[in-house]
């Protein structure tokens, strides 16, 4: 266990150094592989969620005779498209322990992944507009202290103070009545945290290997023999699937049924403006939340598209919904451009928490049905399934995400508190 | 003020009789009407306008419309209506305007900033990926620093006073672009019959055409400019043509619907803006067809300090010549590898400005071109190429060299006049998923049939002369309506056909591919060196293209860059996704209409105004205002609570319920919809019955509650609760629509129909008597869970005898529009009897009182009607929605949580909802077990203590135990498990 990276590393000396050298002497962050004939394990999706499985793998279990296969290129699927929204102050116990967990690792994740992941904890708001929504907040606010996840609740007028360009007049539609606040909430630069998760597997010996299809999954007996792709076949006895939106299609190739679906999902960026949003506002009622990056664009996000589609595009209508719901927390932003706007495909869970889980099939795990919310989770998630997928047993942290639940029942039920769940 | 010192003598479309002043950076300038910003500053010799993204170097104008990367300003200093990042080549003077000048401090002229230009070496791509990653160096002390400088503009800081519109058309042909090839496709299109819409981003039809002379052409025998007036003049007479100017095509999504930026009110001084006229539209375009006329971008050339102010591209400079009458340079140089650039230079020349060489890479240049450069006496350097420009802050002379690196020559200049060559303008097309393919003679990527839908005209379509490119519109025009082209133009031009070779390769030094983010070659070669070699890393790594113009004129350079980086072709290397808008749109033209009262309308009850009268708070439940308690005066907010709750129990009190969502089911299978939705079993519910019903997600949750009537064997009316009627209505006919097709029933929303005001309380049953003209009121014989048809004062009434209090109710409803005089009536009829209105609040405690939920507060989708005790409500004999879920062994669980009351030891404390229910009687240190959470809590008057709900797990089996309620900051509070039903377990009342 423990294992540590060997890569060249990063620092302000080797940047001076090769600043004076004219930075000639970098390497690659990570080795474009092709793929071999065979694996211990061979994870589908090269994600955020993907990369880190198979980072914990080769450290924390020492399987490093490992692939990460991605269709197209590296991290540009949700994790590129994501708004990056960190948070872990989730209503359930079982939900708070996974995201707690995730932002346990965030904290430390730049150093010990040697990759400036830009984690930014500048806190994180969500607004209550009515009592009902008062009531709710204040209740995920009571859980997460007991729970020991940062969180406190804001009047309106600590709202403001904490944020202030938001309009917290009573003068409108969904006047802000309070908010909760965690402090250690943020966001991140989500390439980075592709590229660092890939830099240190590849360090560690793991094979990242890029347009690389996935399209068949050979299973005797019930046991899972290898994999099929658009470069070829590779044999493995463990296929670790965590592909987001695509989940139900890659365990459609063993023939199971997930109860999952896939969405579009939207975001938007404004053009870049000076510092003005200080923090992530995030509201319900509205249906929109907002940060500032780091570059000065905003980054606004809303809920999915209601309709089921693969196609990563959306409707504009929801586009004109998210800014007409942004404009009423922030009227003085209507003057700024929209800039760029795009969709992914998430995959989302009944009870809009995620799977982790074996399945019927011996050696086949599923990782996915992160819906809107997963990025957040990323180190989390692939922590806890790397856990999974070396000793075929989950953890406790993961273990309420199996797959049986949705015949038991036992449903982590997130979607009353949470139905923007980014 | 200065003179404008570049203007010429003469020409341009502008006018010289109105003159306007306008401020830069602090200073007074003139110019013209007709100007732009950029155009009116180069009139001026102003050519620094703003300072870069990342190296604060300073940068003027490059080109001369909305490709436009780095001559960004802030418009206005007014902290309401300022605008950050504004394309001063776009920007249409008018007097009076000031612009600010961005990312500089102190001034344009001094930036400090400009020490990271210093450090450059250290600051290469991605750097900050390297560095700050932990303590010491901590990021988020770096990331303030780094925020601070980036961003470019500023928002404003104050509402926006401005209005917004959409606009919803339908069309045959849609046009975008109004050049001559759009104008050409649009009177093709036109001559059908069909509706045309046309969209041109400029103030002006025209496009290309008017960055040439006016008569450098002749069309159909007409001069250029001539030819225009008549065409828009054509154009204009024929009523199914729009004709948009200022308007600008932004997305194409689809089936062909696109979206149109109408600037309509930012081009003039502020006190001519029309109040009454929105500052922008929105127009939702759905066309049959789409041509696409947005004519070419020009690609600049990469060589070392090809960033500085001075260099600027042929087209812009030949548009700043003959649109705007300004000469930005004294003395050119001008930089090409193809045919169209020399056309710049002898229009410079023409002109008065010197051209110091006519550098073109290609060794044999056209020898009609060579011809003409000989006969107005300019120098030539073929075969060779600018390698650098020179000057510390803006350009002072190009170094030419050959291809070979021989024949180096220092040439004094101005002027660096740019051209690498003009590729498509296909960036919507490309975001529309039409496909795009590499032409290796246009050196360009040009954009693909897609079937039917989208056609191509002019330049947008790959053809460079004049002749072709409106031949191409014409067919583009006539075949987007469905005919062939009868009018295809007559061209004369010069005759010079378009050519060109692969742009040049840079020879070292500052390279600068994306000018507004700093990207240089060596950036994008140090990402392929670091294995970022796909476009889309290498763009992410280094921010290629990311800036506000998208990479219009920086995508194609760095395309070419990284694929000479990797030895591949640029086809190979692909080009990284285009994504809406094509240029930045206001967010309020975005939103529209729908801000402020508009923005989800609020909603009022028929009886709204009665309430206001009394003095009531409201409060929002979904969208409808809804009275909360009605305060009299001097009363408090809880002293009137009490009151009307006592009232209701005591004498007689009355609640608007109009706002509860009332849905008509109506069909031969209504009965049979309803037992599948419903837990409960409705088969044989008789006509004038009414039935209490519990709805389930598909995993057995409860979703929402209430009452529906049987008006008929195969009519229902159905209620549910306020905030959940528009989704049960639409999760309703998703079944109809999805799951059970077969089914013969129809649904209709009639909340705002009814009007509904609920009287309750033991006077009650008086108070209806006196009310009905022909209802039987006595509670014997109009029994509970029955509904009756009649009359008040000869309005239609229905009356439903249901109860959400547990007093003798009668639930009024008449059509709306009696609402007001109904509650009036009551209010006048009951106060005899000592009715009290009483609102949402008054109905949440009395309903408590009596133990029944609200479904969404004391349910949030993880609570099964058993968990509720409702298992009466769960029928065994049909299936319904959820039904499978709630046999699973976890959802029949009896340790799950269940609804049960509490009740405090101390009954004067009233619990806070929310509040997190834990075993033991104080918290641990570290993580302490939640048992539940309480979900509802009063002080009840009618018991004269605190009652509330709470879900807690295995509670139904606890009844009696003690649990404690967690606080922050304060002891957890003790209660006892309790029954629900407070009024049979404290009250002396039945
Ligand atoms: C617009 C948007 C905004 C979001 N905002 C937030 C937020 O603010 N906070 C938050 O916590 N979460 C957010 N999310 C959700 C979050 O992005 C996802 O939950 C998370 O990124 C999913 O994990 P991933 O990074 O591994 O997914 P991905 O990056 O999608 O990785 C899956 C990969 O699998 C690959 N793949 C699929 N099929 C195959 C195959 N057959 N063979 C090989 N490879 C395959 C895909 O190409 C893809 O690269 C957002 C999502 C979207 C779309």
């Amino acid at each position: 266990m423990g294992r540590t990276a060997r890569m060249r590393g990063y620092s302000v000396w080797s940047l001076l150094r090769e600043g004076v050298g004219g930075h000639r002497g970098w390497r690659p962050a990570w080795r474009d592989a092709a793929p071999k004939a065979a694996y211990d394990a061979v994870i589908i999706g090269g994600g955020g969620h993907g990369l880190a499985t198979a980072y914990y793998l080769a450290k924390e279990h020492g399987m490093t005779n490992v692939a990460v296969l991605e269709k197209g290129w590296l991290g540009g699927g949700n994790a590129a498209r994501n708004t990056t929204i960190v948070r872990s102050n989730y209503l359930n116990d079982e939900s708070a322990a996974i995201y707690d967990h995730a932002m346990r690792l965030w904290r430390g994740l730049g150093r010990e992944l040697n990759f400036n992941i830009m984690m930014s904890h500048r806190g994180v708001l969500n607004l209550a507009h009515d009592d009902g929504e008062m009531r709710q907040l204040k209740r995920r606010v009571e859980a997460n202290r007991l729970n020991g996840v940062d969180a406190e609740w804001l009047d309106a007028h600590e709202v403001k103070e904490f944020c202030p360009p938001i309009h917290i007049g009573r003068d409108v539609r969904y006047p802000v009545l309070g908010a909760t606040l965690q402090r250690s909430g943020g966001v991140n630069r989500h390439d980075a945290v592709v590229w660092g998760y890939a830099r240190a597997a590849c360090a560690l010996g793991v094979d990242i290997v890029q347009h690389c299809e996935v399209t068949g999954i050979d299973v005797r007996g019930g046991v899972v023999q290898g994999v099929r792709t658009t470069r070829g076949d590779i044999k493995t006895s463990k296929v670790a699937s965590v592909v987001a939106g695509h989940t139900s299609v890659i365990a459609d190739m063993v023939g199971l049924r997930l109860p999952i679906e896939s969405h579009p999902l939207q975001a938007l960026v404004s053009e870049p403006v000076k510092p003005i949003m200080p923090c992530v506002v995030m509201s319900n009622a509205v249906h929109a939340y907002c940060s500032q990056s780091d570059k000065g664009e905003l980054v606004i996000g809303a809920g999915i598209d209601p309709h089921i589609s693969y196609t990563q595009r959306g409707g504009f209508h929801i586009i004109e919904d998210e800014i007409a719901a942004l404009l009423e927390l922030f009227p003085i932003f209507s003057r700024m451009k929209l800039m760029r706007h795009w969709a992914g495909t998430v995959d989302v869970c009944p009870d809009a928490s995620p799977i982790i889980s074996k399945t019927p099939v011996k050696g086949f795990y599923v990782n996915g049905g992160w819906g809107t919310g997963g990025w957040k989770a990323t180190p989390g998630s692939g922590h806890v399934f790397a856990d999974l997928v070396a000793n075929d047993e989950p953890n406790a942290i993961a273990e309420p995400y199996a797959l049986t639940r949705f015949a038991t029942g036992k449903l982590v039920a997130e979607h009353g508190a949470a139905a923007v769940a980014h | 003020m200065s003179v404008q010192a570049y203007r010429l003598e003469d020409g341009g479309r502008i006018d010289r009789t109105a003159p306007l002043t306008f401020r830069f950076d602090g200073r007074a300038y003139a110019g013209y009407r007709g100007d732009t910003l950029a155009s009116a500053l180069l009139a001026n010799g102003v050519r620094t306008l703003a300072r870069s993204f990342k190296y604060h170097r300073p940068r003027g104008v490059l080109t001369a419309g909305s490709e436009e990367p780095v001559a960004l300003v802030q418009v206005g200093g007014d902290p309401a209506t300022t605008v950050p990042n504004v394309r001063a080549t776009e920007l249409e003077l008018y007097d009076g305007l000031e612009a600010f000048p961005q990312n500089c401090w102190p001034s344009l002229g001094r930036d400090v900033g400009v020490v990271n230009d210093a450090l450059a070496r250290f600051l290469p791509a991605g750097f900050y990926y390297k560095t700050f990653m932990g303590p010491p160096l901590n990021w988020m002390r770096f990331e303030g620093a780094i925020r601070a400088a980036a961003g470019m503009g500023r928002s404003p800081t104050a509402p926006d006073p401005d209005r917004y519109e959409h606009v919803n058309r339908h069309c045959e042909v849609l046009v975008i672009g109004g050049g001559a090839a759009g104008l050409v496709a649009a009177r093709e299109a036109a001559r059908t019959g069909a509706r045309v819409i046309l969209a041109e981003e400029t103030g002006a039809l025209g496009g290309g055409l008017l960055a040439g002379a006016p008569d450098a052409v002749t069309i159909d025998g007409r001069p250029a400019w001539a030819w225009l007036a008549e065409i828009e003049a054509e154009l204009r007479a024929m009523p199914e043509v729009t004709l948009l100017t200022r308007t600008t095509g932004t997305g194409w999504y689809d089936r062909n619907w696109v979206t149109l930026a109408e600037a309509v009110l930012d081009h003039l001084p502020p006190a001519a803006r029309d109040p009454r006229l929105p500052r922008q539209r929105l127009w939702r375009v759905r066309a049959k067809a789409v041509v696409l006329a947005t004519g070419a971008i020009e690609r600049p050339l990469l060589f070392h300090a090809n960033d500085r102010p001075g260099v600027m591209l042929a087209g812009a400079v030949r548009a700043y010549l003959h649109r705007w009458g300004v000469a930005p340079g004294r003395r050119a140089v001008v930089a090409t590898n193809n045919t169209d650039a020399w056309r710049t230079a002898f229009d410079l020349a023409a002109a008065g400005v010197e051209i110091a060489a006519i550098v073109d890479s290609r060794a044999r240049p056209d020898e009609r071109l060579l011809a003409r450069a000989q006969a107005l006496g300019l120098p030539v350097r073929a075969g060779s190429a600018v390698v650098a420009a020179k000057g510390r802050s803006e350009v002072r002379g190009a170094v030419i060299a050959r291809a070979d690196g021989g024949g180096r020559e220092d040439v004094a200049c101005d002027l660096l006049v740019v051209s690498g060559g003009w590729a498509p303008n296909l960036a919507l097309y490309a975001q529309s998923k039409g496909a795009i393919a590499w032409d290796d003679d246009l050196q360009a990527f040009r954009p693909q049939p897609n079937g039917a839908a989208a056609r191509f005209a002019g330049r947008a379509a790959g053809a460079f002369d004049l002749a072709a490119s409106l031949r191409a519109a014409a067919v583009a025009g006539a075949e987007a309506a469905g005919i062939a082209p009868e009018h295809v133009p007559e061209v004369a031009d010069d005759g010079v056909a378009y050519a060109l070779a692969p742009a040049p390769k840079p020879q070292g030094g500052r390279v600068f591919v994306d000018l507004q983010n700093d990207v240089t070659t060596k950036d994008i070669r140090l990402a392929a060196a670091e294995g970022y070699r796909s476009i889309e890393h290498a763009k992410r790594y280094t921010t290629l293209g990311m800036g506000t113009d998208q990479g219009k004129t920086s995508g194609l350079n760095g395309v070419a860059t990284l694929a000479d980086t990797l030895d591949k072709t640029i086809p190979e290397v692909g080009v990284t996704t285009f994504r809406p808008p094509y240029k930045p749109v206001s967010f309020g033209a975005v939103a529209g209409r729908q801000v402020g009262e508009l923005f989800h309308p609020r909603r009022t009850t028929a009886m709204h105004e009665a309430h206001v009268e009394a003095g009531a708070v409201f409060e929002l439940v979904g969208d409808w205002l809804r009275p909360r308690v009605y305060p009299q005066a001097g009363e408090s907010f809880d002293d009137a609570l009490q009151r009307e709750c006592r009232a209701a129990r005591s004498s007689c009190a009355v609640l608007d319920a109009s706002t509860l969502g009332k849905i008509d089911v109506k069909g031969p299978d209504a009965r049979e919809f309803l037992n599948r939705v419903y837990t409960n079993a409705w088969m044989k519910l008789a006509p004038g019955r009414c039935r209490y019903g519990l709805m389930c997600n598909e995993d057995g949750m409860v979703f929402d509650d209430g009452v529906t009537a049987c008006l008929a064997d195969d009519h229902f009316h159905m209620t549910t609760t306020t905030g959940g009627a528009a989704g049960v209505l639409a999760w309703l006919e998703e079944y109809l629509q999805t799951e059970w097709p077969e089914l013969k029933v129809y649904l209709t929303s009639v909340t705002e129909q009814w009007a509904v005001a609920s009287i309750c309380g033991p006077e009650s049953p008086k108070l209806a008597a006196e009310l009905f003209d022909d209802i039987d009121a006595d509670p014997q014989a109009f029994p509970f869970m029955s509904h009756t048809s009649g009359h008040i004062a000869d309005v239609p009434v229905r009356v439903f005898r249901i109860s959400f209090t547990g007093e003798v109710s009668y639930e009024i409803n008449v059509p709306a529009r009696y609402g007001l005089w109904l509650w009036r009536l009551i209010e006048a009829r009951g106060a005899k009897y000592g009715l009290t209105p009483y609102g949402t609040e008054g109905m949440h405690l009395l309903r408590a009182e009596k133990g029944f939920i609200i479904a969404g507060q004391d349910t949030d989708g993880t609570v099964t009607p058993l968990d509720l005790g409702m298992r009466w409500a769960v029928k065994n004999s049909a299936d319904f929605i959820g039904r499978r879920s709630l046999f699973r062994s976890d959802t029949a669980r009896p340790d799950r949580r269940q609804l049960v009351g509490l009740a405090t030891a101390d009954p004067a404390t009233v619990l806070t909802e929310g509040a997190q229910v834990i075993a033991e009687p104080a918290e641990r240190s570290g993580r302490t077990p939640m048992i539940g959470h309480v979900t509802s809590s009063y002080f009840s008057p009618n018991l004269g203590r605190s009652i509330a709900l709470a879900l807690i797990a295995g509670g139904h089996g606890k009844t009696g135990a003690t649990v404690h309620v967690a606080r922050r900051g304060a002891a957890p509070v003790p209660a006892e498990i309790t029954a629900t039903d407070f009024l049979a377990g404290f009250g002396e009342r039945p």
